[in-house]
């Protein structure tokens, strides 16, 4: 292995190792199954737990999780939390669980969560721990047959705009950012140890009689639907205040210029004036007038979560009626006399 | 059974109620993966299970964690104090939660065990003992659970024998819907919405196809007829709703069409977003007011798109 030049340690030790991108989630069925079982028995309330796993390559494998006990709103129970965390790693480590953390998991109901503390728990999380998950479970469409299980993931550009907390405009042109690239979806892999495969085959042999999951095939999915559509209609609603938001700010903006645009012109006819009567002529631009003032441009990101969260629904939507025109054909094919 | 005092016959408490014990899934692989990871000097895994005793005599074991134990030939050692830590912890999440029994793996109650099950029916009345046969011996994982049940001679204490109560794994539908992704070694992603409604719709079609076959094969005389199947076979089929077709075909319609009306309107919302999304961006280069307006209006028609669909 001769390479042309050998590197000195010092070139070594500053490059950068570029992490390679994460391309999967591998789940163990444990993780998942746990995650489920929390979710499912606090529903409808939310709730959140920890991730432990390794990271390995372009693979993000996540082996165990623990939850995390109801936070109310109280000073002291801040250190209890912090308590309860470190308790539990400890008592981990004891019986060998990787006690390395990848990231954290919360339930969610019918898909809303596109919040902004959402954004900052990742934030916190990529400070300490160079890549790091989130797992989000909904529990509400395991009603419908599906295992609503996503990781997600912030993308790097936005990461870095967010440090800078800078949403203008521009600088999201600049760098061609839209909605869509807020979040990153990584696809999700399951593993299992032989063993528990093992065990899982005994346990419930492949007849077909037990394998046929007549949840998928309920027909009446109409509260689910209407609880979407409700989000939905609630979600543009705050869309179009946040579009107002907008046009105020660009009504003012514009006004602001004509505003400016006048007070030039009286300056020029000013100086005009004095320098006929052989003054010196006043500066064109005044600082301290407050017309001058640069306007405020509201932040962009509320409005790109929206955008996300309804192209969310949009997106349950489809999936839940494209199962239901299956089943109500099949439902036909039945009735054919 | 009335006996006398000076009467030495070898008596049974009978079990207190007839308890039957159910283990959620998770359970055990919690146990399977506590076992894989065991220290490499320990020949097996031993744990506290968590759940709910109902009132009705049957146990329900939702929960597990392993705790650090030491066995030689004649001594048994367990970290108390790491049990209770973890209880405690595990209670903050989850106060229902409840010891109600231990677990260990390998098949067969050993000396060691006796000692253990001390243990545990000082924490909690009548503990059960849970064991999981991680070596397959027989060829067959077998886990059984058992209670204590205490045999005298007279008034004296004679020994502890390990009675089996029966033993039920249950799955909630969640658990259901992905047992698929479970049981195999390595699934390569998490199945969406249609791929999973075509594997139902499979499932169901082979179904169909077995009863299928067994009616024509019993019809033509090759399978004796078992009445029990028969009867079945007719009530599910007569449990399909009389309609006259009309009122059937206009059923099936208005649902299609309600459903089609949805999908039209997420599509609209969907376009509805990439619009505004390139006015907003062209409103910042031209910095015109107007095109704002545009965008604003078209959101009110979805509104009342929206509100209408609701009535389904």
């Amino acid at each position: 292995m001769a390479n042309a030049l050998p590197r000195s340690f010092l070139q070594v030790a500053t490059t950068e190792e570029v992490a390679s991108p994460l391309r999967v989630v591998q789940m163990e069925g444990l993780a998942i199954l746990k995650i489920i079982k929390h979710c499912k028995e606090f529903s409808p309330a939310l709730v959140t737990g920890q991730l432990l796993g390794l990271d390995v390559g372009s693979v993000l494998e996540v082996t165990n999780c623990f939850p995390f006990p109801v936070r109310e709103d109280d000073e002291e129970i801040e250190a209890d939390g912090a308590n309860y965390q470190l308790e539990m790693m400890r008592c981990l480590r004891e019986v060998n669980v990787d006690n390395n953390t990848v990231g954290w998991y919360q339930s969610t109901l019918l898909g809303s969560y596109q919040t902004v503390e959402l954004i900052e728990t990742f934030m916190n999380y990529q400070e300490n721990i160079r890549r790091c998950v989130c797992i989000i479970y909904d529990p509400s469409r395991s009603n419908q047959g599906v295992l609503g299980l996503k990781a997600l993931k912030l993308s790097d550009s936005f990461m870095d705009l967010y440090r800078n907390n800078n949403f203008t405009g521009e600088k999201l042109r600049e760098k061609n950012l839209s909605w869509v690239d807020i979040f990153e979806e990584i696809p999700i892999k399951v593993s299992n140890s032989a063993l528990i495969s093992a065990f899982m085959t005994e346990l419930e042999a492949d007849a077909p009689v037990t394998q046929c999951d007549y949840d998928r095939l309920q027909l009446s999915t109409s509260p689910f639907l209407e609880r979407n559509m409700e989000f939905l209609i609630e979600c543009m609603d705050d869309l179009s205040m946040e579009q107002q938001k907008f046009q105020f700010y660009y009504r003012n903006l514009s006004r602001q210029q004509v505003q400016q645009q006048a007070w030039l012109q009286k300056r020029r006819a000013e100086n005009m004036t004095r320098k006929a009567a052989g003054e010196e002529p006043l500066p064109e631009e005044d600082p301290t007038n407050p017309i001058f003032k640069p306007l405020p441009e509201p932040s962009r990101l509320d409005s790109f979560l929206i955008t996300n969260q309804i192209s969310n629904y949009c997106n349950q939507i489809n999936g839940v009626a494209g199962q239901s025109f299956s089943r109500l054909y099949l439902l036909k094919a039945l009735h054919e006399n | 059974m009335a006996t006398t005092s000076e009467q030495t016959v070898l008596q049974f408490k009978p079990s207190t109620a007839s308890l039957t014990a159910r283990v959620h899934p998770l359970v055990i692989f919690n146990i399977c993966d506590c076992y894989v990871r065991r220290p490499d000097q320990a020949d097996r895994v031993v744990g506290t299970l968590l759940g709910s005793v109902s009132p009705d005599g049957i146990v329900e074991i939702k929960n597990s964690y392993a705790v650090p134990h030491s066995e030689s030939s004649d001594q048994v050692a367990l970290d108390i104090d790491y049990h209770h830590n973890m209880f405690l912890s595990h209670q903050k999440v989850n106060p229902k939660e409840a010891i109600v029994g231990w677990y260990s793996t390998g098949f067969g109650v050993s000396g060691g065990s006796a000692l253990i099950h001390d243990f545990y029916s000082r924490e909690i009345p009548n503990p059960i003992h849970l064991t999981v046969d991680t070596g397959f011996s027989n060829g067959v994982g077998t886990i059984k659970a058992f209670v204590s049940v205490n045999l005298s001679l007279g008034d004296r204490q004679l020994a502890a024998q390990f009675q089996e109560i029966p033993l039920d794994l249950r799955l909630i539908e969640a658990e259901r819907v992905g047992f698929d992704i479970l049981k195999k070694t390595a699934v390569d992603k998490v199945p969406t919405d249609l791929e999973g409604m075509e594997a139902s719709m499979e499932h169901l079609l082979a179904l169909i196809d077995d009863v299928y076959k067994y009616v024509d094969s019993v019809v033509e005389g090759q399978v004796a007829p078992d009445n029990s199947i028969g009867r079945f076979i007719s009530e599910t089929i007569a449990s399909l709703p009389k309609i006259p077709p009309s009122a059937f075909d206009k059923l099936v319609n208005d649902s299609l069409q309600d459903q089609l009306l949805l999908l039209y309107l997420s599509s609209i919302t969907r376009t509805q977003l990439s619009l505004a999304e390139k006015l907003n961006t062209v409103a910042q280069i031209l910095g015109d007011q107007s095109e704002i307006r545009a965008s604003s209006r078209m959101s009110i028609p979805i509104r009342f798109f929206g509100q209408s669909g609701i009535i389904l």
